[in-house]
């Protein structure tokens, strides 16, 4: 049982973080700054529960929006590029905010325990959901109300015109901006959102994983981020969680008797997608498909009646 | 309306544009027409800021346009199609239109009711347009399968949906067929008629030739005839630039 809550927490956590690069995905920016984001949000809350003894609530807000208001001052640079120049710039973010935390020391002596965040030793102690009664099941609960609530404002996001105009800078920059659209502006309210978004992750992981080091933060986490939304598609954020559920469930957790081999799987599976199926998974005429589905299934109700 | 005071272009050595000048009317149908590579996509570029001007003003009831971000100048009213089509292939037909919707003047919606409500009335106007547009019933397609002559008019409809007082036309009857084009001719009629200034640029002769009111003719980046259809059609100059002069091609013959 153990075991399985444990990859809930794992998919969930990685949900979030494949829906930050999926939200930025929309205008069309490739962006390996989500596991800096991650770390980010990881660091803060942390600390803040720790270190201050803040509740996990205000300490998750805290942290996610701080991610959020490193991420908005990030797109100010990072989105003048375009493309492969965009990738090299948010990996450079990414190192500078690994390497920052891993310099960082900072131990203070709570109760008669040092703690707090010990350089190249990690940051060991964040045991807000122990100290204070949080069974694993909790965890997992706080964790998917959370993914479950981004989910939610994502598609609701599709639904207004911020959602239109986020995929239609990401279909065509020239028509989006000849249409009226303020691109920079588009763009960086879509790398501020990924980063809250990406802050909320990070802070439950230091969380639902008690322990976190710089090792977590490296750029095959930034890669896992933007290979979910990748491989999902970009139609639906369903697509996000099924390629979570893919990765993470299957090929990381279910493969795990091959060793780190199946690392090359994941990879492997990348170039297939990029190559098969470039749009994704789960694309429109899929989502068409289902709707027809059900629509037959009403259809066939009706003259039942 | 809008006036254009010795615009200059260049790329490298290149003089894409090179002192142009004209003013255009409001309400007038204004063909900018000229052989390939005479500068006249450039021209709509340098209007519509997608890249700073060399040299010169365009200048929109009295406000230079060039001191204006691009996406501002949809704003202070211009809108444009492109020469090959660029629509948001994975939004629908009526999404594209929202993308780019401004309300009427006087009649604006509030910040937070324009990017995050999705406002029946304005889905009925977008509806109306749509109809205007002839892709009334293809509201909810992807604006990627439609046809090429139904794309070409959704390009049409998204510029309109700014509330645009200049339009800029980039060769908008590109491959369509004879009878497109006869509605297109209906359509940019029309849009004269509401009272909007259309500046069109075009290759298509059936098109230029029955709707505009004043022409004129680019070469090499420079203007080299000004006028109505008629005078345009029996220029001297044009028929050169166009067909090659009658002594050049004797030349070439000998």
């Amino acid at each position: 049982m153990t075991y399985f809550l444990g990859i809930l927490q794992t998919i969930g956590v990685h949900t979030l973080l494949g829906l930050s690069a999926y939200l930025l995905l929309l205008t069309g920016q490739l962006s390996l700054a989500q596991a800096g984001f991650f770390a980010i949000g990881a660091y803060v809350s942390g600390i803040l529960t720790v270190i201050f003894g803040l509740h996990i609530f205000p300490a998750l807000a805290i942290g996610a929006f701080i991610a959020g208001f490193f991420a908005f001052l990030v797109g100010f640079p990072a989105l003048r590029v375009k493309g492969l120049m965009l990738v090299v710039a948010t990996i450079a973010f990414s190192e500078i905010v690994r390497l920052f935390f891993f310099n960082l020391s900072w131990r203070v002596i709570i109760n008669g325990i040092e703690v707090g965040p010990d350089s190249t030793q990690g940051f060991r102690e964040i045991r807000y959901f122990a100290a204070n009664g949080w069974e694993q099941i909790d965890i997992v609960g706080l964790i998917w109300f959370l993914v479950i609530a981004v989910m939610l404002v994502l598609w609701w996001l599709d639904q207004v015109r911020a959602g239109a105009v986020l995929r239609a800078v990401g279909a065509d920059e020239l028509a989006a901006q000849s249409s009226g659209i303020n691109l920079t502006r588009v763009k960086i309210a879509a790398m501020t959102g990924g980063g809250v978004i990406a802050g909320i992750g990070g802070g439950l992981f230091a969380h639902s994983t008690t322990y976190i080091d710089h090792h977590t933060f490296v750029i095959l986490l930034a890669t896992f981020a933007v290979s979910y939304p990748i491989l999902g598609g970009l139609r639906s954020v369903v697509g996000t969680l099924v390629a979570v559920i893919f990765i993470q469930g299957f090929i990381i957790e279910g493969l795990r008797f091959i060793g780190d081999y199946r690392y090359l799987i994941f990879g492997l599976l990348i170039v297939l997608v990029m190559n098969l199926r470039p749009q994704g998974m789960i694309d429109g005429h899929f989502l068409a498909d289902i709707k027809k589905l059900l629509g037959r299934k009403t259809m066939r109700g009706k003259v039942d009646d | 309306m809008i006036e254009v005071r010795n615009l200059v272009k260049h790329f490298g050595g290149v003089r894409a544009v090179d002192g142009l000048d004209f003013k255009i009317k409001q309400g007038e149908v204004f063909g900018l027409i000229g052989p390939n590579g005479s500068g006249k996509s450039t021209t709509v570029n340098l209007i519509c800021g997608v890249f700073p001007t060399t040299d010169g003003e365009i200048l929109l009831d009295g406000i230079d346009l060039c001191a204006i971000a691009p996406h501002n100048r949809v704003d202070a009213g211009v809108a444009r199609t492109f020469q090959n089509i660029r629509l948001f292939g994975e939004l629908t037909v009526w999404q594209n239109l929202w993308v780019a919707w401004r309300d009427q003047p006087g009649q604006e919606q509030s910040w937070i009711s324009n990017w995050f409500r999705r406002s029946p009335t304005r889905r009925q106007e977008i509806q109306k347009l749509l109809e205007f547009s002839g892709l009334g019933d293809k509201a909810n397609h992807l604006a990627s399968n439609l046809a090429f002559g139904e794309q070409r008019c959704l390009e049409l409809a998204r510029a309109m949906a700014s509330k645009p007082k200049l339009i800029l036309l980039d060769e908008p009857a590109a491959g369509m067929n004879s009878a497109e084009i006869k509605d297109l001719c209906k359509r940019v009629l029309t849009m004269k008629e509401m009272g909007m200034t259309v500046l069109l640029v075009e290759h298509v002769m059936e098109l230029v030739m029955n709707v505009t009111d004043r022409i004129i003719v680019l070469n090499f980046g420079k203007p080299i005839a000004e006028g109505t259809p008629v005078e345009i059609q029996n220029n001297e100059a044009v028929k050169s630039a166009y067909f090659g002069s009658s002594e050049n091609t004797e030349g070439g013959a000998s």
